[in-house]
């Protein structure tokens, strides 16, 4: 089998594994769908650490897209057409700062990032009298697309719904990747001038992968909204910025599976830690994240890929 | 399920991963059976700078659950307590309330510090049909907002703590016309201000406000506002921050002086008062959000208070503050709703709704008073504030010339939004607060 075929095998795998999780534990599902909407982000972010840019503010789009949802509910209460919305307003968003910071690499790009989203997290503190600052805002019970459901089906759809953007954000990734676009990508990684040499716009190139990334980010946003059905500033503060790139490096740059196994360890290992040990699972997840550092370089993804990888020579 | 099936957490959690099926029903329509022990969740900030309540909160919770299951647990059925940390945000607390609540299958929740926490909990245990008591948080806004069935609140809210204070202040120093406050500048510093502001504007029009200082949550250093504070000399100034901000706010001010020019407001001040020591000088305004002191002059039942302050203090070595109170009274009203639940099911151990319908109009003791819950879950909680002094017994400020305020007087009435309702107030309220009592 080639390469991505055993890719999307494992994905259907995964997915299915999830589902079956979910079906077997209620509240696993809620988990399972926060996991699968840091995993869309965070595939966002992999497109650009395949530029060799780490972003520490994509959380600003993740905030701007539950914020649209928590927002646009009280007047639209419909999950699909708020998903949309925010996915809009993201890439918006997205395209406008992206202009700006496209044009700066590595420590400017990834602190630029940064300030723009403790920014916008202090607007969402300051401007008390619209966001209600720290006490966050209540997303109301949400139909979708027009169908009132109860409870355990709206959860179902929500994380049906996560489920279906992860699997399509994750093939599009793929191609996108493969396509010249995609391969230019890392061209800014190794040597940018080349690609001027060949006519092609570095910034554009930077561009496209960054309205995507931030497109994912508000997708991600408008399930966690729709999912925690309440939204505060924390979901802009610059260590949820952190937490996407901890998922990143947990699960590993090589492959678009790699966000999702990265999303799905962090929230367990978070909810298993906590579990057990209330007041110490910062800990645990710190000593993860540093075996991964130190034995697993290329993380959860790079070692099943080892694996995969030997297993074929043999 | 046969009775001697009794998953440990951590089989229980590995079930989940074991894809083993477990039944979804709720427990609110399964009929009630006596169970083997009462599992209470409790959520509580273990890390981060809101944990200096969290933790005493969690310390109390201990020690209260020990307590409990020494004397035979509530009914003859021992309690047992799951915490959760509120300090990683919404998503991991609303995430493990629902385990606490699906997989542990707890019996009751007790939400929450942040006022944050209390709104995303609260509708969710109402989705869950799980009993949510709301312990600690401070935000008015929940049941002036939305219906509950069920969850109850244990304590008052910010607009009695807020109110309370300022009555204190026009009663005792009725003579101020400038005043600045400090606060910290998230939902609570803001929401705090704002109900003084409308409060003092009915009681006493004319106050003129110089500085409205709201400094970046968390800030470390004063220095700048205590400087604008002593060029403006206004007659009080009030702050309602709490924690590692107030420790130093009340030392740089205590360092520079401003104490001697202004009188102080501080109606979360209760919770700092050992840690600053003597810093804190005499004659300044000084609250507990309710009538948490373990100097209280008339406390309802002096024995128990004295037994609950000496037994915390043997165990941590700290005079309890006010979230351990607040932690008292969620579980005595607890114990109070069982029995009263109990009492109306026939002797039966209660459902889920029917724990939930022994809350409204429940009475149950406080370590300092007898309180109720009123109709609409919120409860009636006394607030009892005081003026500062020093004296040989404690090594740090003490209260003095204590007023406790009946519940009555300065809650919102029920169905109200409490701004609307501080709008309608009249300076002939003053006269009604009680007179100060002298310490013992």
């Amino acid at each position: 089998m080639t390469q991505p075929r055993i890719e999307l095998l494992l994905a259907l795998l995964g997915a299915a594994a999830m589902v079956l999780a979910a079906m077997a534990t209620p509240w696993l599902k809620f988990v399972l769908t926060l996991a699968l909407a840091k995993g869309i982000a965070v595939l966002g972010i992999m497109l650009l650490l395949r530029a060799g840019q780490v972003s520490f503010g994509h959380a600003l789009y993740v905030a701007l897209g539950a914020y649209t949802v928590a927002f646009l509910a009280p007047s639209m209460p419909d999950a699909a057409l708020l998903l949309v919305a925010a996915a809009l307003g993201t890439t918006v968003a997205g395209l406008l700062i992206g202009l700006f910071v496209s044009r700066y690499r590595e420590i400017f790009f990834g602190m630029l990032n940064l300030a723009l989203s403790m920014v916008f997290y202090s607007m969402l503190e300051k401007f008390y009298h619209y966001t209600r600052g720290t006490d966050g805002i209540r997303v109301p019970s949400l139909t979708v697309a027009g169908v009132p459901l109860d409870r355990v089906s709206y959860e179902w759809t929500i994380f049906g719904m996560a489920l279906v953007l992860a699997l399509g954000f994750g093939v599009f990734a793929r191609v996108y990747l493969a396509s010249p676009l995609g391969q230019a990508l890392s061209a800014i990684k190794t040597r940018e001038t080349r690609l001027d040499f060949m006519g092609v716009s570095s910034r554009n190139v930077l561009l496209s992968a960054y309205v995507l990334s931030a497109l994912m980010a508000g997708c991600a946003g408008a399930l966690i909204a729709m999912t925690s059905r309440h939204v505060t500033p924390l979901l802009a503060y610059w260590t949820a910025s952190g937490e996407l790139v901890f998922i990143a490096i947990l699960g590993g740059a090589g492959g678009v599976l790699g966000p999702f196994l990265g999303a799905a360890a962090y929230e367990l290992v978070r909810v298993y830690a906590a579990a057990t040990v209330a007041d110490m699972w910062q800990m645990i997840l710190g000593a993860v994240l540093l075996l991964v550092i130190l034995f697993a370089r290329g993380g959860i993804w790079g070692l099943l890929s080892s694996r995969l990888q030997r297993g074929r020579v043999a | 399920m046969p009775s001697s099936f009794q998953p440990t957490r951590r089989q229980a959690l590995a079930a989940g991963f074991g894809s083993v099926l477990l039944p979804s029903a709720l427990s609110a329509q399964a009929p009630a059976q006596r169970p083997s022990e009462i599992k209470i969740g409790v959520t509580t900030f273990l890390s981060g700078a809101p944990s200096v309540f969290g933790v005493p909160g969690r310390n109390a919770a201990e020690m209260l659950a020990e307590e409990i299951n020494q004397s035979g647990g509530i009914n003859g059925v021992p309690v047992r307590l799951f915490f959760v940390d509120e300090a990683p945000g919404i998503d991991h607390l609303v995430g493990e309330f629902r385990r606490l609540v699906q997989n542990e299958r707890v019996d009751v929740m007790l939400a929450s510090i942040s006022s944050g926490s209390c709104l995303a909990c609260t509708p969710l245990g109402e989705e869950l049909r799980k009993v949510t008591l709301l312990w600690d948080c401070g935000t008015q806004r929940i049941f002036e907002e939305r219906n509950y069935r069920y969850a109850f609140r244990t304590q008052a809210n910010a607009t009695p703590e807020i109110l309370a204070p300022l009555l204190y202040l026009l009663k005792t120093k009725p003579d101020f016309r400038t005043i600045a406050v400090l606060n910290q500048d998230y939902a609570w510093g803001r929401d705090s201000w704002e109900i003084w502001k409308t409060a003092m504007d009915a009681l006493k029009p004319g106050v003129r406000v110089v500085a409205e200082l709201f400094p970046r949550f968390g800030a470390t250093d004063f220095s700048a506002e205590v400087t604008r504070l002593l060029a403006l000399r206004p007659d009080v100034i009030l702050s309602t921050s709490w924690g590692g901000e107030l420790d130093t706010f009340i030392r740089q001010a205590a360092e520079r002086r401003l104490f001697e020019r202004s009188t102080f407001v501080l109606p979360l001040a209760e919770s700092s008062l050992e840690r600053v020591g003597r810093s804190l000088p005499a004659g300044h305004i000084v609250g507990s959000r309710g009538d948490h002191w373990h100097q209280h002059p008339r406390p309802a039942n002096p024995q128990a208070l004295q037994r609950f302050v000496e037994n915390y203090r043997r165990r941590y070595n700290a005079y309890p503050i006010y979230p351990t109170y607040h932690m008292a009274q969620a579980f005595s009203a607890l114990r109070a709703a069982y029995a009263k639940a109990i009492a109306a099911n026939g002797g039966n151990w209660p459902s889920d709704a029917q724990l939930a319908a022994a809350f409204p109009g429940l009475e149950f003791e406080s370590p300092t008073s007898r309180m109720r819950i009123r109709e609409d879950g919120q409860g009636l909680e006394p607030q009892l504030i005081g003026t500062t002094v020093h004296n040989d017994r404690f090594p740090f400020a003490v209260m003095d010339n204590m007023v406790v305020f009946p519940p009555e007087m300065v809650t919102t009435p029920a169905g109200q939004n409490s701004v609307n309702w501080l709008k309608t107030l009249t300076a002939e309220m003053v006269n009604r607060v009680p007179d100060p009592i002298r310490a013992g």
